[in-house]
């Protein structure tokens, strides 16, 4: 039996236990709401601003969206980033399948070439940049050597390119991450049931029908992610360019996010460059909201 | 006032009612069994028992205690779960010595408690194992272990066999009505094996919809079943269920039926009373278990009213000990179960022997028994 | 993955295996290449690389741009080398993994085994605050940081990566437990342990192995920013990532490629370290992380 204090006791550490778990999970949300959803309402307000080197709170309507998309600059940023980023994705995936797939086939030393492909992840894209803008610049890196090997005609000078440079973005950056999506279609294809691959050989399925009908179709949802994590990163990248070509030769390899960035700390056009990453986080969200929401939907 | 209490209990998932007013009276010592199909809330009742999930309206007591705002580790129960729910990096003796540790029990009682329920289990070499190098039968003792050692007022078991193959089960089953009747001890136990259900309850409550169907001892659920869902959840083969019509033949009560061929055909009731009788000249429902249909020489002796119903024999299934005879009645199939040399045929016609004071009858709007 | 998997129903003819063979060797050497010749070129005197061939061993090799790189390369204004910059990133990535994860492994907690109304939507915004682009906060951060009085310094810096690390420590805590059976938190509840008792001794023993898949991407994301860096770590607390730009653009002088080199080989090691080390760790955290979503 009970006596009425020990069930006041109880109520109490009841009471306590429904309330711990908010309690300790208010910390993080608070943050999140805060330096995340919070500072998402505050740069949308300041691209209705007129704000130029410091923030000001006189309203000026769509007009900074209105001169960005005025801007050549912005416009060159755009097509930049359509280039790089369906080149980056799209090679991406191409030679991460590729990868997987022939990995995949029971080969002997798999322990030692899935790391090397997987590496370049593990650095950051400062020393990426580093090490592919000399392995590029025509003076030292590869064509050099080719002139020194005997190639004289041999030509490379991409980086030097105002209409290549954009693509020696994609090179470095393919370099970089085509690894982590060949681990991501690997794991796909570990996933298949091995049963059902048999069947189809029964069925008389070539090789290559194997995977155009069965396999390549199975992997959808490791292409799904892998489309996912590449059109985000595409949208945010920014060390790259940096590290690689600092946005030229003039603005060949200008980017949303490089642009951002000089409109609003060096050209003190804060307005302008609050209004460029709202269109920003409005493509990223295109991508990740529908995503996310189909994710969770499907653990529910 | 009964040991285990649930009073008028509801349960609702916002506006979706769950539960709908739960009334069972639990007596200590008893072994009750909440059974039903998967969705039925019987787990959820279970969990409401446990203090796992909260109560919406009504109460629920043990041993004379509300415990609706009970913390689960307050109401001095102990649960045993379905995947045993062992914790994968204790010790099997650390695993069974949590709870104990956790109220602040000396560890030389803990100590005394867990070799004695770890000798009564025979577990006692497993105890420095860890819950992942057992097998699935050692680890359902050892979560049974956990459970005992606790010494509660009540058991709660959550389909505590259904992770084990079928001969495991079976000892298992006989193992735990042992353990039981060893230490009468009060049980809720939840299973959607109705044969479970029958062998080691005291009692059961048969639950649908979030409705108890039926709460009775094992033999009232079987034998005399609430409703047609009761009757045809309980029992493997399920019972016969045909449409027929009530009349009356010479002064008594009979259900008419059609056979194989379309011909009427008469049962005559071993029940009469004024129940069945406004029932008189409507549809009734006819219900007979596989075993109350035999051949001659398979009947009950003591039956009082042993029927012949010739038919013919659609398909026969022989199952060992028993052999399985299916024939067409009112455009049903009808299941007799009949001992292995019983001489049907299929496609021939048979002579059937059926014991009428075993049948039942139910309305089929409300599908509820019909009373005599 | 289990045996079973391991093998494929696939069969190969010896043309197709061959070539398969120097497909995946050719991509092996690509991905090898510019790293194979950071490291040859960082033991060569700036002479031999100027005058000679990239992809040509050190004829007369030499740990000095190593050296240099270290302690006395011109970073900025200071002729400190990378040394003050790799202590910074040290002092920064490791209060911020931890506290990053240890977040995580409690929202993690709570958002499976202590489910109530609402929690789905919650995760799905700390979610989607792992996937925005950093630009959208820069200005704020930079005012707030500015406000705190920490703007500029390793403690900002921490908080920065705190509050975006937050996100997916909580997705892989939240996927691992997922799998967890709550049934065991149920059964802890029973046996009279709490909030906290139930997660220190039967959650976190069995945490290991998405711990140390949430510490190497933590530590991995947190050692390569760049951004963050750039923005609020001042004067005085620029990482290493920032320190290493600084040195490769800067353009005074003479264009010392050796030291570049072992610089950025010097900033990249602590991430290839952790990497070779517990790398097969991280791969099958970015599968849970990644894959499953």
């Amino acid at each position: 039996m009970a006596t009425a204090r020990q069930t006041a006791d109880i109520d109490l550490r009841t009471r306590l236990q429904d309330w711990l778990p908010k309690l300790v999970l208010s910390p993080s949300v608070a943050a999140i709401l805060v330096f995340v959803y919070g500072f998402i309402a505050y740069t949308i307000y300041l691209s209705f601003t007129g704000s130029k080197m410091l923030p000001s709170y006189d309203l000026v309507g769509f007009d900074n969206y209105a001169t960005l998309f005025g801007l050549s600059a912005w416009s060159t940023a755009l097509i930049n980033l359509s280039i790089f980023a369906s080149l980056y994705i799209i090679i991406c995936m191409a030679i991460g399948l590729l990868l997987a797939i022939f990995l995949d086939q029971k080969i002997r030393g798999e322990g030692l070439l899935r790391p090397i492909y997987l590496y370049p992840m593990a650095l950051s894209f400062i020393v990426t940049g580093t090490a592919w803008k000399w392995f590029l610049d025509p003076g030292i890196g590869l064509e050099h050597t080719m002139h020194l090997w005997g190639w004289e005609s041999f030509k490379f000078g991409w980086i030097k390119d105002r209409n290549m440079a954009i693509y020696t973005l994609v090179i470095a950056a393919v370099w970089q991450s085509s690894g982590f999506v060949m681990a991501m279609f690997l794991a796909g294809l570990r996933g298949i049931d091995n049963e059902m691959l048999k069947a189809a050989q029964i069925d008389g399925a070539s090789n290559w029908q194997l995977y155009r009908r069965i396999v390549i179709p199975l992997l959808r949802p490791a292409f799904m992610s892998a489309f996912v994590i590449l059109a985000h990163l595409a949208i945010k990248s920014y060390d790259l360019v940096i590290a690689l070509t600092g946005g030229g030769p003039g603005r060949a390899t200008e980017l949303p996010a490089t642009f951002m960035y000089s409109y609003t700390f060096t050209r003190n056009q804060m307005g302008v460059g609050a209004s460029s990453a709202v269109i920003m986080l409005m493509g990223v969200a295109a991508i990740m909201v529908p995503y996310i929401y189909a994710e969770l939907k499907e653990k529910k | 006032m009964s040991f285990l209490n649930i009073d008028n209990v509801t349960k609702s998932y916002g506006n979706v009612e769950v539960l709908h007013r739960v009334d069972i009276d639990v007596q200590e010592g008893e072994f009750l069994v909440l059974v039903g199909p998967s969705g039925c809330g019987k787990s959820t009742l279970l969990n409401m028992i446990a203090g796992l999930e909260n109560i919406t309206g009504g109460t629920i007591s043990i041993n004379n205690r509300v415990v609706n705002d009970v913390h689960p580790s307050k109401r001095n129960i102990a649960m045993v779960f379905q995947s045993y729910a062992l914790y994968p990096n204790m010790t099997v003796g650390q695993n069974m010595t949590f709870g104990m540790e956790m109220h602040g029990i000396p560890k030389p009682e803990r100590e005394r408690k867990l070799a004695d329920v770890a000798k009564l289990l025979q577990i006692t070499p497993l105890l420095d194992r860890k819950p992942g190098q057992l097998s699935g039968g050692q680890r359902q003792r050892v979560a049974m272990g956990r459970a005992l050692v606790r010494d509660p007022d009540v058991f709660l078991f959550d389909e505590p066999l259904s992770n084990l193959d079928a001969k495991l089960r079976v000892d298992m089953r006989t193992e735990i009505k042992k353990l039981h009747q060893k230490l009468g001890t009060t049980i809720v136990y939840v299973t959607h094996d109705q044969i479970e259900a029958l062998t080691l309850s005291t009692r059961i409550a048969v639950m649908n919809k979030g409705y108890v169907q039926q709460l009775g001892t094992p033999k009232e659920i079987y034998d005399d079943p609430a409703n047609m869902f009761v009757a045809s959840f309980m029992g493997s083969p399920s019972m016969n269920l045909l449409p027929a019509r009530l009349v009356e033949d010479n002064g008594q009560l009979a259900a008419e039926l059609t056979d194989a061929g379309g011909t009427g055909l008469r049962l005559r009731l071993s029940q009469d009373g004024q129940g069945l009788r406004s029932h008189l000249g409507k549809d009734v429902i006819l219900g007979v278990r596989p075993e109350a249909i035999t051949d001659a020489e398979g009947a009950d002796k003591r039956a009082q009213n042993l029927q012949i119903l010739r038919n013919e024999v659609s398909v026969t299934e022989p199952a060992g000990s028993d052999t399985f005879v299916t024939m067409s009645l009112s455009g049903k199939d009808c299941v007799a179960r009949m001992r292995a040399d019983a001489e049907a045929r299929p496609h021939e016609v048979f002579e059937f022997t059926v014991n009428m004071d075993k049948a039942v009858l139910f309305d089929p709007q409300t599908e509820e028994r019909i009373d005599r | 993955m289990s045996a079973a998997t391991q093998d494929t129903a696939v069969r190969t003819g010896r043309i197709t295996r061959t070539f398969i063979y120097v497909v995946l060797i050719f991509f092996a050497l690509f991905y090898l290449l510019p790293f194979f010749i950071m490291m040859i070129n960082s033991l060569k005197p700036l002479s031999e690389i100027t005058a000679g061939n990239m992809m040509a061993l050190p004829k007369e090799p030499t740990l000095a741009p190593w050296g240099a790189a270290w302690s006395t390369a011109q970073i900025g204004v200071e002729a400190t080398g990378l040394k003050p910059y790799f202590l910074n990133s040290i002092l920064m990535v490791v209060p911020a993994v931890a506290i990053s994860t240890v977040l995580g492994a409690l929202n993690g907690y709570i958002l499976t085994k202590w489910r109530f109304r609402g929690d789905t939507v919650l995760f799905g915004l700390m979610l989607f605050s792992c996937f925005i682009p950093f630009q959208i906060v820069l200005i704020p951060m930079a005012r707030i940081l500015g406000m705190l009085g920490l703007a500029g310094s390793v403690q900002g810096l921490i908080l920065v990566h705190v509050v975006y690390g937050i996100g997916f420590a909580t997705l892989y805590f939240r996927n691992y437990y997922a799998a967890f059976p709550t049934e065991l938190v149920k059964s802890a509840m029973i046996d009279g342990a709490g909030f906290f008792r139930i997660f220190w001794r039967i959650m976190l023993p069995v945490s290991g192995p998405i711990a140390v898949v949430c510490i190497i991407w933590q530590f991995t994301n947190i050692w390569n920013d760049f951004l963050f860096g750039v923005s609020f770590g001042g004067l005085n607390a620029q990482p290493v990532t920032v320190a290493l730009n600084n040195l490769v653009q800067s353009s005074t002088g003479v264009k010392e490629y050796n030291v570049h080199f072992a610089a950025a080989i010097l900033a990249a090691l602590p991430t290839l370290l952790v990497y070779i080390v517990a790398g097969r760790y991280f791969v099958r955290g970015l599968m849970a992380g990644s894959v499953k979503g």
